[in-house]
């Protein structure tokens, strides 16, 4: 039973034609699948180029049939050269974080449910969210465009430090043009991150329905929320980061080349710019960045949690802080990136010290996970199965960060395998693991069709073992000293790990082979699948109270009004163990029982 | 009935005109709150435009701290006198602000169908003052078109000194909002031509313009110390 007011004041009118229908959409659900679309593409090109990379790394002679198509001189007969795999190993980075660990968590899923969840028709700005995903489209197209220009893409890393990303084309391939072209492309996707942002705000703070309150939002809602208001701080920043970059470039200004500098045997005519000061721009957006990947996963994990353990979260109220907490802090441990670039020793304790206390909120979060989930009857189905993984990664890569954060630890592994070991658990595959468990529970409603299930246990299952597979050797190799970015290994210390390299390189192409089920699950599911009911895991907030998939206004031209707190699980309802936000019936909750 | 994206003219019940309070609130003939159910949230475009102020206010902190930095890294600062230009631009737009609220002013009481101070009933074009406003924007704008030739008339172009080159970036992009404002001026005096402007509109576009007075006489006193 629901309970719908008539909504007398509808304002919008669907689209008439087949582009302003799924091109130039306003409407937030559109703009939530073309993110998803988006996503999706660069995240097979980012594992794509991370084929390519671990192949080299493995049989660094061997030649990669038609590598040369994509470069003949980054790729001479299929080998591709120290710079071609920096320059792939950049493009790779760059694309992962941006295009998918930002865009799909946040701005997809976030498009799409954000105002249902919180009962709205629309974003309050839908011209802007059009423009928000538009602007941040011509910016994957920039990036891209940089692998057809002569010198190719910039290879200074996804962190582009300084002043390799300022000197121009005398420090490397792609350091002219392609530098350019990364700084605009991010630059762009900065100004579509900020409009995103703008209207995700907007939307969980003025356009909440009747009932809703802020407590009454679903955990989702407030990792979208939260993850805005990062957004909006860390892209800020960025931007005029970038700008300086390209003025470094095409205006001869100095922000970031210091003086004296000799590159190519030639000495460059800038004087007296801060290499650091780059560092700290980056970093102040860099760090946050890492929760702006990660909190809508920690929100989607727990909703999905919610529905499968069919129970109240533990402390609801305390995991909504924690991500709070955890938002704040993200911004006072941005120096920890730079233990080793000379900074004060007394700052670095500065830094080290929140970098340890962020990892309090963070165990709360996991804590609250793991006694929810003890003792209840998990419903085991694709979703709840990346749940699990995701928390499974998020420990395993953050337990690693307790070393990290460390200087005198920080020193010895700095730049080492042991450092991506563990930003690839606890951000990339944690993330990645947030978004799947994100699309095999949202599919229904996005598609209006059931996903196959044992096709996304498969996928789980080669997935799960397979990243541990691929990033736990990472930590022996940064352990070993082995220094990340080398495109070979010459020195004979390094010698002894290439096997260890070419079984990571085995387990990333079966853990890429498994990513294909996934795609294939998706596109037949797509158009073959199962229809999908209203509410096919008979859960509790306000997405699954309109029709599968919702009309174009979401409610069909009523407006939920909101009796509940989102997850009221466990109870005695007539409609079984549940009672929906919408639902004025009035029920005994598992604690009143106590 | 709570999410309408555009939403209706409206006025609250006791800021009716017949209530005689006027004030530069009344923008729109009443036609009922149909978001009866938000009455406890704010307009969209008005929380919208705090959240862009936050965001060009990190932009300019990023830029201040980048501003800092550079000039203690290094020997190379080279001070300069700031053109004389920028304290009249400074007054242009501060003068444009009260231009604004008293255009604000006027445009309430045209939309309330209030009689003016002399007890008159107000024919007044309101859009007069949103024009002069708009003026002296574009003055400003010109203002420090005109600080920008006498500094390269001095030799000190962009890339002569990080000094020059954090003068220009700051006022460049600094004078790039402006011109977003101007934009929004002109959204507004459409909206009134064809009196469809919202209260919240005329509001929103007023803070945001404000801002960017507040934000100029901060960068003109970081300029001033620091070059």
């Amino acid at each position: 039973m629901h309970d719908m007011s008539v909504n007398t004041a509808h304002h919008h009118s669907p689209p008439t034609t087949f582009i302003s229908k799924h091109v130039f959409s306003l409407d937030h659900k559109v703009i939530g699948k073309q993110y998803f679309a988006l996503a999706l593409v660069a995240a097979y090109v980012g594992m794509f180029l991370s084929w390519l990379m671990r192949i080299h790394l493995a049989w660094g002679d061997a030649p990669i049939p038609g590598l040369q198509l994509l470069s003949a001189n980054g790729a001479p007969g299929g080998v591709m050269t120290p710079e071609y795999y920096l320059q792939l190993m950049t493009m790779h980075g760059t694309i992962m974080v941006f295009f998918v660990l930002t865009t799909a968590p946040f701005a997809a899923f976030g498009n799409f449910f954000l105002p249902i969840q919180v009962g709205a028709e629309d974003m309050p700005f839908p011209h802007f969210n059009m423009m928000s995903f538009w602007v941040t489209f011509v910016a994957f197209i920039v990036l891209m465009a940089s692998f057809f220009v002569p010198d190719g893409p910039t290879l200074g890393g996804w962190t582009q430090y300084a002043p390799l990303n300022s000197v121009g084309p005398v420090a490397g391939p792609g350091q002219g043009l392609g530098v350019i072209l990364w700084m605009a492309s991010i630059g762009l996707f900065c100004v579509g991150q900020l409009l995103g942002s703008l209207n995700f705000i907007t939307t969980t703070l003025d356009l909440r329905v009747k009932g809703m309150s802020l407590m009454r939002l679903p955990l989702t809602a407030w990792a979208w929320f939260i993850t805005s208001c990062m957004g909006l701080t860390a892209f800020a920043v960025l931007m005029p980061a970038c700008i300086l970059v390209i003025l470094d470039h095409v205006a001869g200004t100095s922000f970031f080349v210091t003086s004296g500098l000799n590159m190519g045997g030639q000495m460059l005519p800038h004087s007296g710019g801060s290499t650091l000061l780059w560092q700290h721009l980056f970093w102040f957006f860099g760090h946050p960045e890492v929760y702006i990947a990660i909190v809508p996963g920690i929100g989607i994990v727990s909703h999905i949690l919610l529905a499968n353990m069919r129970r109240q979260m533990l402390s609801q109220r305390t995991l909504i802080y924690s991500m709070g907490a955890l938002a704040i802090l993200s911004y006072m441990v941005y120096g920890h990136h730079m233990f080793v670039s000379g900074m004060n020793p007394f700052s670095a304790l500065a830094f080290s010290f929140p970098t340890l206390v962020i990892t309090i909120p963070a165990t709360i979060v996991v804590l609250i996970w793991t006694f929810s989930l003890y003792g209840s009857k998990l419903r085991i189905n694709s979703a709840s199965l990346f749940a699990l993984g995701f928390i499974s990664m998020f420990v395993s890569g953050g337990v690693s960060g307790f070393f990290l954060a460390q200087p005198s630890i920080d020193i010895m592994l700095h730049a080492t395998y042991f450092v991506v070991g563990h930003f690839h658990l606890v951000m990339a595959v944690a993330a990645m693991f947030g978004i799947f468990a994100g699309t095999y529970f949202w599919f229904p409603k996005m598609a209006g069709r059931m996903m196959n299930e044992p096709l996304g246990k498969i996928h789980f299952w080669l997935s799960f073992v397979g990243a541990y597979c691929i990033f736990m050797p990472f930590h022996y190799l940064g352990m070993a000293g082995n220094v990340r970015r080398y495109a070979a290994f010459v020195d004979d210390y390094l010698q002894p790990l290439i096997s260890v390299h070419r079984f990571i390189t085995v387990a990333a192409l079966i853990t890429g082979f498994a990513q294909l089920i996934f795609l294939y699950n998706l596109i037949h599911s797509r158009f073959w699948g199962k229809p999908a009911t209203d509410n096919p895991w008979e859960a509790t907030s306000l997405e699954w109270s309109t029709a599968t998939p919702p009309p174009f206004d979401n409610f069909g031209g009523k407006h939920p009004i909101v009796y509940h707190d989102p997850y009221q699980y466990n109870v005695q309802s007539s409609v079984g163990d549940y009672v929906m936000q919408t639902s004025p019936e009035q029920v005994k909750t598992e604690r009143e029982e106590l | 009935m709570a999410t309408t994206i555009h939403e209706p003219p409206q006025i609250d019940s006791e800021r009716l005109p017949g209530h005689g309070k006027g004030g530069w609130k009344d923008l729109s003939p009443a036609d009922g709150d149909l978001r009866v159910v938000q009455e406890y949230s704010p307009p969209p475009s008005s929380t919208a435009i705090w959240v862009v102020i936050f965001g060009v206010t990190m932009m300019f902190a990023a830029f201040s701290s980048a501003l800092i930095v550079r000039k203690g890294s290094s020997y190379d600062w080279q001070s300069f006198t700031l053109p004389s230009i920028l304290y009249l631009n400074t007054f242009v737009l501060l003068l444009s602000s009260v231009s604004l609220e008293i255009a604000r002013r006027r445009i309430a009481t045209f939309m309330g169908g209030l009689k003016n101070h002399v007890g008159q009933p107000n024919t007044q074009n309101p859009s007069r003052w949103l024009y002069i406003t708009l003026a002296l924007g574009l003055l400003f704008v010109a203002g420090q078109y005109v600080a920008w030739r006498q500094l390269a008339a001095q030799g000190l172009y962009l890339a002569t000194n990080p000094s020059s080159s954090f003068f220009y970036v700051l006022t460049a992009v600094h004078a790039l909002h402006v011109l977003g404002g101007l934009g929004g001026l002109l959204y507004c005096l459409r909206r009134l031509s064809k009196s469809t402007l919202r209260r919240n509109t005329l509001v929103a576009t007023a803070r945001y313009w404000h801002f960017m007075g507040v934000l100029w006489v901060y960068l003109i006193v970081l300029l001033w110390i620091k070059l």
